[in-house]
């Protein structure tokens, strides 16, 4: 089998802080004062006091990457937020250049890096096709033959002569997406272009995607999505940090990227490595499971409540704070969301904490969870204002449901709940 | 379900890129399309819900030229090689357009599709190319004003004008296109570009003879006067198109020295700045 792309020790560095300045878009003035500094900055060097913005700091957004990909395989790339995922893509789009390394690339590369650029309001519908297809890569012809098809799927026949700025966003996004998933490169890059749209969107964009896949094209896909990855790709890579954690078949990569961010048995305590400086004067301590005993665990009964426990400390205090987390099933589905100031009298108590050293508890009641493991994602955010600390997979427990009802079946049911119903059966007639 | 294209696949190679990059004309030939929707797509966009649409194009230059009969034709009287000073100046403010769409749109071209530059590959090269083009339909609708005014007034254009206006025509893009280049690129990373504009382009306005003659500049500043490409490409129209002027001599020969120089150096900077762009925009 041919190899569609291959990438050997890819390195992308970033400079930030001070030198930053290089790269942001600069005035002339800050040049001149600079240069009027310089002498200053070069004083304050030789006698040894440092200069904070003197200080360079290089990132590296991308370290050391390789992998090979043959043609025809669809390979998922996943990571946290800042992993270098997007960077990557960037790289393999020939957007930006990588700061070292080599990548070879057989064949066109289509990217989608996002719906819709190239759009303009003012024209139609019926024009931007043309213009973001050209964009895009196409040529002329290859749009005018794939026009009808293009607009079918996009659904805004009706509307396709209307400038777009009439649009409402979810005819815009559609659109958008129809010109792009009519591109047909040998090499198609995705990046996390379903995270936008509603359900029915979503659903279509994924199974236009799952048709790309099966036509035998190479498929590079990030996304957040757990189960659109384990859907559509047949391998995946991990990412943290700009390394390559790992490779392998996606439902493997999968529970290796869910569950690297938990500690053992029930409990999750942060160091200070893993918090920024930006979450001041917000300061994690721990995150705990408990049983109803009070039991640290890492497996409750479905038939008994589930405490979650979350310790913190403010250093200065805090106005409109909430904490809170995100239930969510290994396959990256939401299952819920709940925050300690959803309750209204809490939110009023509680609207300002002092400093000091905090527990917020939620009890989820008895009776709710099915058999599974679940991931526990914490927050701790200023609703609309500013988030301090969000770990999206803090812990992992399991649930086991021996003693609930229906489990004298030996079947299992769908879905992450699995609720105590009030059945009532009556005898109504002959 | 359409198939796999059949033909063979190249193999492209991304490695970090060092020193002068080439031009890399041939990407740019493969992308020839994009240049030809984004113009399209500027001239549309310009007149959409305008009143007056194309109109407009027309509007511009005639005021200007209307403004500028009266002061500097009528008020200070300034000398036009004897030529009624509405075609004077209108010759002039034909290439004269077509470079301030150059400088205007073509500077801000690259930050103004910032979008574009930071998710999608392809030649960059092709941003203020179509900025400079977009300005050819302006340039043509005037010069339709231009045949109009030259049949009221009588003026009779020169005999060799069929050859020397393309070429003429040919420096204005040269000019125009070389100055959007280094624009472009630098207001990516300093936008004090956009700042200077304004001032720069009336400055620019003043220091080329299209409300005057060149001739009123004394002999011992014409050298340094003809360092103005500008300047070398209005004389030139002039010449073509009316006769008027010296034709082409040294203070022309100057102009197109420094345009080409300006257009080449301004390639090879944007290329070289070219890998910067999704990095800073």
């Amino acid at each position: 089998m041919t190899t569609a792309i291959s990438v050997k020790n890819i390195g992308k560095q970033y400079k930030i802080g001070a030198a930053e300045t290089k790269f942001r878009y600069n005035m002339l003035r800050d040049v001149i004062m600079d240069t009027v500094y310089a002498p200053v900055r070069i004083a304050k060097a030789m006698i040894g006091k440092s200069d904070r913005r003197s200080n360079q700091n290089y990132v590296w957004a991308l370290k050391d990457v390789s992998f090979d990909l043959e043609e025809g395989k669809v390979l998922g790339i996943v990571g946290r937020n800042g992993a270098g995922k997007s960077t990557l893509l960037k790289i393999l789009s020939r957007v930006t250049d990588p700061t070292v390394g080599t990548v070879s690339v057989r064949g066109r590369v289509g990217s989608l890096l996002e719906v819709g650029t190239g759009f303009h309001p003012e024209l139609t519908g019926r024009e931007n096709i043309y213009m973001n297809g050209a964009i895009l890569g196409m040529r002329r012809s290859e749009i005018e033959s794939k026009f009808d098809e293009i607009v079918d799927f996009s659904e805004v026949t009706q509307y396709i002569d209307t400038p777009v700025k009439r649009y409402s966003s979810g005819m815009y996004l559609r659109l958008a997406f129809a010109v792009a998933a009519h591109l047909e490169p040998e090499i198609l890059v995705v990046d996390e272009v379903l995270a936008v749209g509603d359900a029915e969107f979503q659903k279509k964009c994924l199974g236009k995607m799952g048709d790309v896949a099966q036509q035998g094209r190479t498929v590079l896909f990030v996304s957040h999505n757990m189960s659109a990855i384990l859907r559509l790709t047949q391998e995946a890579i991990v990412l943290n940090k700009g390394q390559m954690l790992m490779r392998g078949p996606t439902q493997e990569a999968v529970d290796f990227y869910l569950s690297s961010g938990q500690a053992q048995a029930g409990e999750r305590v942060w160091g200070v490595e893993d918090v920024s400086a930006a979450s001041q004067p917000f300061r994690p301590i721990s995150l705990k499971i408990k049983n109803r005993g009070g039991k640290v665990v890492d497996t409750v009964r479905s038939i008994e409540p589930v405490t979650v426990e979350f310790e913190y400390q403010l250093d200065a205090p805090v106005t409109g704070l909430r904490i809170g987390f995100y239930l969510s099933t290994m396959r990256g589905e939401y299952v819920l969301a709940s925050f300690d100031t959803d309750e209204p009298n809490l939110f009023e108590k509680f609207d300002s904490r002092k400093a000091g050293r905090y527990i917020s508890r939620a009890e989820i009641p008895a009776d709710i969870f099915n058999e599974g493991r679940y991931s526990i994602g914490v927050n701790a955010s200023s609703f609309g204002v500013r988030r301090y600390f969000m770990d999206e997979n803090a812990i992992a427990f399991n649930v086991d449901i021996s003693g609930a009802p229906g489990t004298h079946w030996p079947e299992p049911r769908v879905g992450p709940v699995r609720p105590r119903l009030n059945w009532k059966i009556e005898k109504i007639g002959d | 379900m359409t198939e796999l294209t059949k033909h063979e696949p190249t193999t492209i190679y991304i490695k970090p890129s060092k020193g002068l990059a080439a031009l890399n004309l041939r990407d740019l030939w493969v992308y020839r399309e994009l240049v030809f929707f984004m113009v399209w797509r500027d001239v549309k966009v310009k007149y959409k819900q305008t009143l007056l649409g194309m109109a407009w194009a027309v509007i511009q230059p005639v005021m200007t030229m209307l403004i500028f009969t009266f002061l500097f034709g009528k008020v200070a009287k300034l000398p036009t090689d004897g030529v009624p000073y509405p075609v004077f100046s209108f010759t002039g403010l034909l290439p004269w357009g077509l470079f301030v769409t150059a400088l205007n749109q073509g500077s801000r071209s690259l930050v103004a599709h910032n979008n574009m530059v930071t998710k999608i590959y392809f030649p960059r090269l092709i941003l203020p190319i179509s900025a400079v083009l977009s300005g050819l339909v302006d340039f043509a609708i005037a010069f339709v004003i231009l045949i109009i005014l030259m049949f009221y007034y009588q003026v009779s254009p020169a005999w060799n004008l069929f050859w020397t206006l393309p070429l003429f025509l040919l420096l204005a893009l040269v000019t125009a296109m070389g100055v959007a280049l280094w624009l472009s690129a630098i207001n990516v990373q300093y936008r004090d570009v956009n700042q200077a504009l304004p001032f720069l382009t009336q400055f620019w306005l003043f220091a080329t003879p299209v409300a005057y003659s060149s001739s009123v500049i004394s002999q011992k500043w014409q050298i340094l006067y003809s360092l103005n490409p500008m300047a070398g490409v209005v004389n030139g129209f002039r010449w073509s198109l009316l006769g008027t002027g010296s034709g082409p001599d040294i203070s022309l020969w100057v102009s197109v020295g420094i345009s080409i120089f300006i257009f080449i150096s301004g390639l090879f900077y944007f290329r070289s700045m070219e890998k910067t762009f999704a990095d800073t925009i």
